[in-house]
């Protein structure tokens, strides 16, 4: 039998290792799964990992995908160091889209280098507007954020699909539920010829470094930190719980919401009625893999961002369905919870003499 | 009104408070126990796709229902072994459920999305089943929904009357009290999490072989979370979380039957419903922490590791 034996302090050397023995545990149950689905393993996951990234264009891709991963997931882990459970960043990222895209609609044709800079500010206070909702029901009526903030999404998806089968529907576009396709002044710029890579990769890279600093260098990063390690300890040093629950659901909606309207400014070019294969819920697994940190987020959301990637390039070559990517993005968090064990625990086995 | 409108209307509520009864008063026992799982929402697609697939391939319905109970019953395993026996977050884990159960749902239904069934059978009772209002009311239904209505009165008797009910009370309210008295901590919380899971698993059944009966991907649309919140609606109450999914249900007419009651505003406006239903419902409980404090398992989502 084994047994679990408590270490003295967590391991550090753990909680780096974790990630990547996760990561070899989702490739050895990605072989079972493709051998019960009866598709050559070594042949799926090089269509998964390792094609998609033999092109030029292919990384390119990669960055596009990994954008708004990587925009919520920074944000959604500095929320979770505090135990603040945003769970409803894929709304947040809709209404920064509705925010956004609005915007670009109702200056449609209007040219002037500031359209991007209102869409893109519009988009973050959409977002923020969107989780000031659970932050102040959390703060204010003590309403638990992880529900409100879902409930939410399920509500901004309805209103997305609300504009553009009614008020948003391009005139033009044969009664389809689309907004009009954004004039140029309204889509981010490509920041790599003959791809799809745009601005918003850059935005997203700013925000990774700006985030690094401000969690590692000003008083907020240390606050955020002792509220989530030691709430008590906070609270004698006199740190406010609800101020940290306002600035991390907040900055989390900022971001949601510039993700959102980057991916319609920028990849989609266009309101749809669905927007996001779910970056918002796979942001989570984003923040855990990347270890809670700004940089950790950056490699996992490369990662998943290829997992996405991979799913679509499994799907053209090999004809696998594209549900594998989400089966893998679970099974992938499920491992690293597993394996995180051993942050905080040494695996022993159990002797006779011990029982 | 016409009576005809309102037996429509009430049969409206009973199919749409069903699987909120299972699911919620599943994770009513798991949470009693001090586990919480927010994988609800996981466990209710696996179980709703291993039903459909059950009769797509053997025709059987009640092998069906069962099939989704082991389902859900196996996602809650991998939950309970992660929170349970490896000590993992159950916020983290409960959210890693339902990633996974959107995932594998649809990977296994990918072949049966459009495909249609009849449905349960209706349990015909003669003559009785025929009577006007109280036969389509009361006694035409499939058995599960009358199951969902012995499920609250064998649950409430379970916890509050029988000895094992006391002993789970105990588990979640304290750990450390319950194992130094000698009883399973871990033990007893892996078998109410599995019977949430089981829950969970025939919640998804009727919604596959029931309420709409064929697979569609992510057709549960936020109904486990929905359930999770009938639980701290209904303050871990059996009757309570009862009461409160036939209020969802009350809602959901609204959005079926606006049309009827010449309600002129876009769906998706009505479909919004139930989710800001759901804000409203967790902010008026919410409001009150006594009330919350005084009900709520006080070892609620706190993991448990013997010292000894």
């Amino acid at each position: 039998m084994l047994r679990l034996e408590r270490r003295p302090q967590n391991s550090r050397t753990m909680m780096y290792l974790s990630p990547v023995f996760a990561l070899a545990l989702t490739l050895a149950a990605g072989v079972v799964l493709f051998s019960i689905m009866r598709v050559d393993p070594a042949e799926a996951l090089y269509a998964f990992f390792i094609e998609p990234l033999t092109t030029t264009y292919g990384i390119t891709e990669l960055g596009v995908k990994a954008t708004p991963l990587i925009l919520i997931g920074v944000a959604l882990a500095i929320g979770f160091r505090a135990s603040v459970w945003n769970i409803g960043a894929e709304g947040q990222l809709t209404l920064g889209a509705i925010a956004g895209g609005g915007v670009g609609l109702a200056l449609y044709e209007v040219e002037g280098f500031w359209v991007l800079p209102l869409m893109l500010a519009a988009a973050i206070a959409g977002g923020m507007a969107w989780a000031a909702i659970p932050a102040f029901l959390r703060t204010r009526f003590n309403a638990n954020e992880i529900l409100v903030s879902l409930m939410l999404t399920y509500v901004a998806t309805l209103l997305l699909s609300y504009l553009v089968h009614g008020p948003w529907r391009d005139p033009g576009g044969f009664n389809f539920p689309e907004s009009r396709v954004f004039h140029d002044a309204a889509t981010l710029p490509i920041i790599v010829d003959g791809s799809r890579l745009h601005l918003g990769f850059a935005l997203a890279l700013f925000v990774v470094v700006a985030t690094w600093v401000m969690i590692s260098r000003t008083l907020i990063g240390f606050q955020v930190r002792v509220i989530g390690s030691a709430p008590r300890a906070g609270q004698y040093a006199g740190f406010s719980q609800n101020a940290i629950i306002w600035l991390t659901l907040l900055f989390g909606g900022a971001c949601a919401g510039l993700a959102g309207v980057v991916e319609v400014a920028g990849p989609i070019g266009q309101l749809l009625p669905s927007i996001s294969p779910g970056y918002g819920f796979t942001a989570i697994i984003v923040a855990f893999v990347g270890r809670l940190h700004p940089l950790g987020v950056l490699l996992a959301g490369l990662l998943m961002a290829l997992s996405y990637l991979g799913g679509e390039n499994a799907q053209i070559s090999l004809n696998l369905p594209l549900a594998v990517t989400g089966v893998f993005q679970g099974l992938l968090l499920f491992m690293l919870l597993a394996c995180d064990v051993l942050i905080r625990y040494r695996i022993r086995l159990r002797t006779r003499s011990a029982t | 009104m016409s009576l005809e409108i309102l037996v429509a209307t009430i049969l409206t509520i009973i199919t749409a408070a069903t699987p909120l009864v299972f699911a919620a008063t599943g994770e009513l026992i798991t949470e009693k126990a001090g586990v919480l799982n927010l994988g609800v929402e996981g466990m209710m697609l696996t179980g709703a796709v291993t039903g459909f697939a059950t009769v797509f391939f053997i025709d059987n319905a009640v092998l069906a229902c069962l099939a989704a109970m082991a389902a859900g019953m196996l996602t809650a395993l991998i939950f309970a072994f992660l929170v349970l026996g490896l000590q993992a977050s159950q916020v983290a884990t409960g959210l890693a459920l339902t990633i996974f159960g959107i995932g594998l749902s649809a990977l296994l239904g990918q072949n049966m999305v459009g495909i249609a069934y009849a449905g349960l059978p209706k349990l015909y009772i003669p003559f009785v089943s025929d009577l006007p209002v109280l036969g389509p009311l009361l006694f035409n239904h499939d058995a599960l929904v009358y199951l969902s209505l012995a499920l609250p009165l064998a649950v409430a008797w379970f916890l509050y009357r029988t000895r094992a009910g006391l002993i789970l009370r105990a588990v979640g309210d304290s750990h450390d009290a319950a194992h130094a008295i000698g009883y399973p901590v871990i033990a007893i919380r892996y078998m109410a999490t599995l019977f949430g899971g089981a829950m969970a698993g025939l919640a998804g059944a009727y919604l596959s072989l029931s309420y709409s009966p064929m697979w569609v991907e992510n057709m549960s649309a936020g109904r486990g979370w929905i359930a999770l919140a009938l639980v701290v609606f209904g303050t871990w109450r059996p009757w309570r979380v009862f009461l409160g999914a036939y209020l969802f249900g009350g809602i959901t007419i609204l959005q079926l039957h606006a049309q009827a009651f010449g309600i002129a505003v876009a769906s998706q406006f009505m479909s919004m419903l139930p989710y800001i239903a759901t804000i409203v419902v967790l902010v008026l409980i919410s409001r009150d922490p006594t009330r919350i404090r005084l009900n709520a398992p006080a070892c609620i989502g706190k993991p448990f590791h013997p010292a000894a």
